[in-house]
């Protein structure tokens, strides 16, 4: 009833402005309307639509108090060159005031090949630490207390490897298993569909993530077995809707791959956890979040049967996108990135790590990487944006784009089950068709003013030569191979050998887990190549087919 | 010679662009963009896809008769991969007709060194793809 | 570089480049073509066809890989639509060929439709006589798959792979009419997806429906391409149709047929690439379209007259 008399009103309002609209034409690209009021929420239901924080269906948060008893994790992403190095940057970020470390690999570790393989060459410690094995790993973590710090760890294909060398060094410093606590990315399926580190084909990467799901849920309780992760999606030009959908999507696929593996979900449920971007666009990326938590609440309750309320919670990581960064006038960069992260800590976010000034460029310097860190110290102790629970609930702007957001989302759930869920939807192209229309819709945006980024099409300088960029000195690759030479000659190889025939045959039976036999071949000092290798002769390697 | 619109009467030379991810990055946005990019600005793109050697590049771009060489590298690999390919087009007879350029993150320090080595250019983040396509139509024989 | 004594020695650049001279019609392009075509005539040419997404290309690759296990070399010509707007085109068939492009006796090359308004091209089928001329035991042409090429490659090709996939939402009566008269083997490719026997049986009724008086009747063969399941079996019936085409009398029938169309449409592309030339050059073209737009005038008299000035 009083509603109608609202609808009048606005009718009545809106045609009155008509006349400045003429004076004042709005832009063209705009994507929502000018003005929400209560009638873009009559439906809302604060109970089952909002709920309480820390209360089904999450929308609001999934811990009743949030940042007022413990900040968001400051966790940044690191590491490059040797392990020396990176260790030297995990205890400087320590000791700058980050809560959680992040480890970053490079991508023969990330592939599975040694420093010393020729296709390794070049690759070596750039844009990651070189991990061979586990001498490597007890370098890396060199002077830090595996039972003080939780770590994540940005490694999937590989997965078991890394986080055997994990164990095994966590075992060395004394550190029981059920006392680890961190992440592994360990996330297979976006890695065909948008970042490319991919070695094995689906099938057996499905059953190397189940095992660790097993095995962390006996050996390692408080680990998060695998960060579902949208980041990459995004940056490789999906939507803020899309992100979410393909996301949860693979989401629903290792969960029922669980399941098939005769895995209950609340044994495995609630050490799943998530990987989003936080783009520019502030109010949408916090809908963003209120919705996919949301999404994600429905589909364990309704769709999986989960009983506990663990299994329902999304707990999410987020990462500032590092494709808003420009190179051009980076210093530009800082402003977006302290944006992000009010977006990010608005949306609610369990952990963040912030990217540097020079992201365009290179990898982080320590002073570059500091001022990043601080922009999340400065959010969380200097902006009040910390204090509240929630606190743009209730605003009808972000009420109904959160609600368009949620529906956008299952629109694609659906779409992808149709085509029978994610791992035939990427198989049949699906995802990686949608992520490039967005990529090129973008793009094209840019190149024709539509879309305005500052310095790069509008606001431009003449540039300077960029100054003072982190280098990955080229001489990693040389003694990586060095380390190698020396770690073969000085290991037991009779041990490795039967490890690595162990590890072979248990492979060919399906029904076995993988995690024990990994964990010896990397107490034997097995290299990741080595141990790859024998992976690799069993399951074959994925052959991408799709191309645009 | 004047086409009207949709229907090209005579044969054209089109320009032939292999476009390339060498090594072991996986992060082939650009890449995708700006084939498409090419494609849609008249030229034949050949795509082959992730974790492309220098053996096979050089090789596909000689079955091919491409006129240029794009590759996008944000690994940092750059100062290996280059090189690798400058040699073998050298070997395979293809430097003076073949025209090789590059994308991605490349340190502006590094820029002269691989000009030098016969780098034709590097476009660097934020470059237009119009600019890619301009440079292309002035500079590929 | 003198490209035909190179290419008949083996030289990739050679094959590569003379392609390009073919495409592009450079000046002694058809010098090239009198000077190869003796060498020509040796290669079996198999055309592979179907809708997109049915993985013609994997297919490819696994036959081509079938075929140099038997020691024979391969060319593959995969061909690509070019956008009619732009005239560009993406050409990315080579995706799913990489370790066959580091094989030295296997040449790829991968071509736009180029002007041919969908189908394929005159220049295809000189394409596939340079890699013959080259030495290429086997040449697989794949093509684009939508429009008229689906059609056009009996014309170039000896035998015929018609490759469909299940549940890819058509039933045999979408499938192109035409289609069903050109393969001379049918395969099913993603035949673990459901409603195989489905399209296995829609495909034999309408096949048996469709019987010529031949004696090759086309068999429906499944395979699983990505897996690599089912391959050696095609490559076997693929040779079994070489083997019938040069017992009968077919191969000549079709290569008489080849040579006939060939003539025809050579002296079609040249008879109308000269008069259009001149006609176009006079710069009258465009205003006399525009007269026609206008209903100034009606195409019918402009196109004769033009044609009559052009014969005086």
């Amino acid at each position: 009833m009083a509603n109608e008399s609202l609808e009048a009103k606005m009718v009545a309002y809106n045609a009155k402005i008509e006349k400045s609209l003429v004076k004042n034409p709005e832009r063209n690209n705009l994507a929502h309307n000018r003005l929400y009021t209560p009638l873009d929420t009559e439906e809302l239901d604060y109970e089952s639509d909002l709920g309480f924080p820390g209360e089904y269906p999450y929308t609001r948060g999934v811990q009743p108090t949030m940042y007022r008893s413990r900040f968001w994790t400051m966790r940044q992403y690191a590491g490059f060159s040797s392990a020396e190095e990176s260790n030297k940057r995990y205890k400087y970020l320590l000791a700058q005031g980050q809560t959680g470390l992040s480890c970053a690999f490079d991508l023969p570790t990330q592939i599975g090949y040694d420093s010393d393989n020729a296709i390794s060459d070049g690759e070596v410690g750039k844009v990651g630490v070189a991990i061979d094995s586990l001498a490597d790993m007890e370098i890396l973590f060199d002077g830090i207390d595996l039972g003080k710090v939780s770590t994540s760890m940005t490694i999937n294909a590989p997965a078991t490897v890394l986080l055997a060398m994990y164990i095994a060094v966590a075992e060395k410093q004394g550190v029981a298993t059920e006392n680890l606590k961190g992440t592994i990315q360990n996330d297979i399926l976006k890695e065909y569909s948008a970042r490319g580190t991919y070695i094995f084909p689906p099938k057996p990467s499905m059953r190397l993530i189940t095992n660790i799901f097993e095995y962390c849920s006996k050996n390692v309780p408080q680990w998060n077995t695998i960060s579902i992760s949208g980041y990459h999606i995004r940056e490789a030009g999906a939507t803020a809707v899309q992100e979410i959908a393909f996301t949860i999507a693979d989401g629903i696929a290792y969960v029922e791959a669980a399941i098939k593996a005769g895995l209950n979900v609340d044994d495995f449920a609630k050490r799943l956890s998530f990987f989003w971007d936080v783009h520019n666009n502030v109010l949408e990326e916090v809908c963003k979040l209120r919705a996919s938590r949301r999404v994600w609440a429905k589909i364990m309750k309704e769709r999986f049967g989960a009983q506990s309320p663990n299994s329902m919670m999304l707990r999410v990581h987020m990462q500032t996108a590092g494709s808003t960064l420009t190179a051009q006038q980076p210093e530009n960069n800082i402003v977006r990135v302290a944006l992000q992260t009010a977006a990010a800590v608005l949306g609610g976010t369990q952990s963040l790590h912030t990217n540097s000034k020079d992201e365009a460029l290179a990898l982080p310097t320590e002073d570059a990487v500091r001022v990043a860190l601080r922009t999340q110290q400065i959010v969380a102790y200097e902006s009040g944006l910390a204090d509240v629970v929630d606190p743009l609930a209730g605003s009808y702007y972000i009420e109904a784009l959160t609600n368009q957001i949620e529906q956008e989302c299952w629109d694609y759930i659906e779409k992808i089950d149709d085509l029978g869920g994610a791992v035939a939807a990427i198989e049949k192209g699906y995802i990686q068709r949608e992520i490039q229309e967005s990529a090129y819709k973008w793009q094209m945006e840019v190149e024709s003013k539509q879309r305005i980024i500052v310095g790069v099409n509008q606001f431009q300088i003449e540039e300077k030569p960029s100054e003072g960029l982190l280098r990955v000195d080229e001489s990693v690759g040389e003694m990586q191979k060095a380390k190698l030479v020396q770690l073969r000659a000085t290991r037991d190889n009779a041990t490795l050998t039967a490890k690595l025939t162990a590890l072979e045959e248990a492979a060919r039976d399906e029904h076995k887990n993988l995690m024990p036999f990994i964990l010896d071949a990397v107490n034997a000092y097995g290299t990741i190549g080595e141990i790859c290798g024998v992976l690799r002769k069993v399951f074959g390697e994925y052959e991408a087919h799709i191309s645009l | 010679m004047s086409a009207t619109k949709g229907m090209v009467l005579t044969m054209e030379k089109r320009i032939r662009v292999l476009v390339a991810k060498p090594g072991l990055d996986g992060h082939d946005r650009g890449a995708k963009v700006i084939a498409r990019a090419l494609r849609d600005a008249g030229f034949e793109v050949i795509y082959t896809g992730l974790r492309q050697t220098p053996e096979l590049i050089t090789e596909t771009a000689l079955q091919e008769d491409v006129n240029v060489i794009g590759l996008s590298i944000l690994s940092g690999s750059h100062n290996t991969i280059f090189p690798k390919v400058l040699a073998l087009m050298k070997e395979k007879n293809m430097s003076d007709e073949v025209l090789l350029i590059g994308g991605g993150v490349i340190p502006d320090d590094d820029i002269p060194g691989l000009k030098a080595a016969g780098v034709a250019e590097i476009f660097g983040p934020g470059t237009p793809t119009a600019s890619i396509v301009d440079f292309i139509t002035a500079n590929a024989k | 570089m003198d490209i035909v004594q190179e290419l008949l020695q083996g030289s990739k650049l050679a094959l590569s480049r003379a392609i390009t001279a073919i495409e592009n019609e450079y000046d002694g392009a058809f010098t090239i073509m009198q000077e190869l075509y003796p060498h020509t005539g040796r290669a079996h040419v198999i055309g592979i066809t179907g809708p997109p997404g049915a993985g013609k290309s994997t297919l490819t690759d696994k036959l081509a890989k079938q075929c140099r296990r038997q020691g024979k070399t391969v060319g593959i010509v995969a061909v690509d639509p070019t956008s009619p707007f732009s005239g560009g085109a993406f050409l990315g068939d080579r995706i799913r060929m990489n370790e066959l492009t580091m094989d030295p006796e296997v040449f790829i090359r991968s071509m736009g439709t180029r002007g041919s308004l969908g189908g394929l091209s005159l220049k295809t089928s000189e394409v596939v006589k340079i890699m013959d001329a080259a030495g290429k035991d086997i040449i697989f042409i794949e093509t684009v798959g939508v429009g008229q090429s689906e059609v056009d490659i009996i014309k170039v090709a000896d035998t015929t792979v018609v490759v469909l996939v299940p549940g890819l939402g058509d039933d045999i009566q979408a499938i192109k009419a035409g289609i069903l008269e050109i393969g001379d083997i049918f395969v099913i490719n993603k035949a673990d997806r459901d409603g195989v026997e489905r399209l296995n049986n829609e495909l034999k009724m309408m096949l048996d429906l469709n019987q010529s008086a031949v004696d090759w009747h086309p068999p429906v063969k499944r395979t699983i391409a990505s897996e690599g399941i089912g391959i050696a079996e095609l490559m076997s019936k693929i040779e079994e149709h070489i083997g019938y085409l040069h017992s009968s009398n077919e191969l000549a029938i079709r290569r008489t047929q080849r040579a006939r169309n060939e003539l025809l449409a050579l002296l079609k592309e040249q008879i109308s690439r000269h008069v259009l030339a001149t006609i176009m050059v006079s710069g009258e073209f465009d205003s006399l379209v525009t007269s026609i737009e206008q209903r100034l005038q009606d195409p019918y008299t402009i196109a004769f007259r033009l044609l009559s000035n052009y014969l005086r």
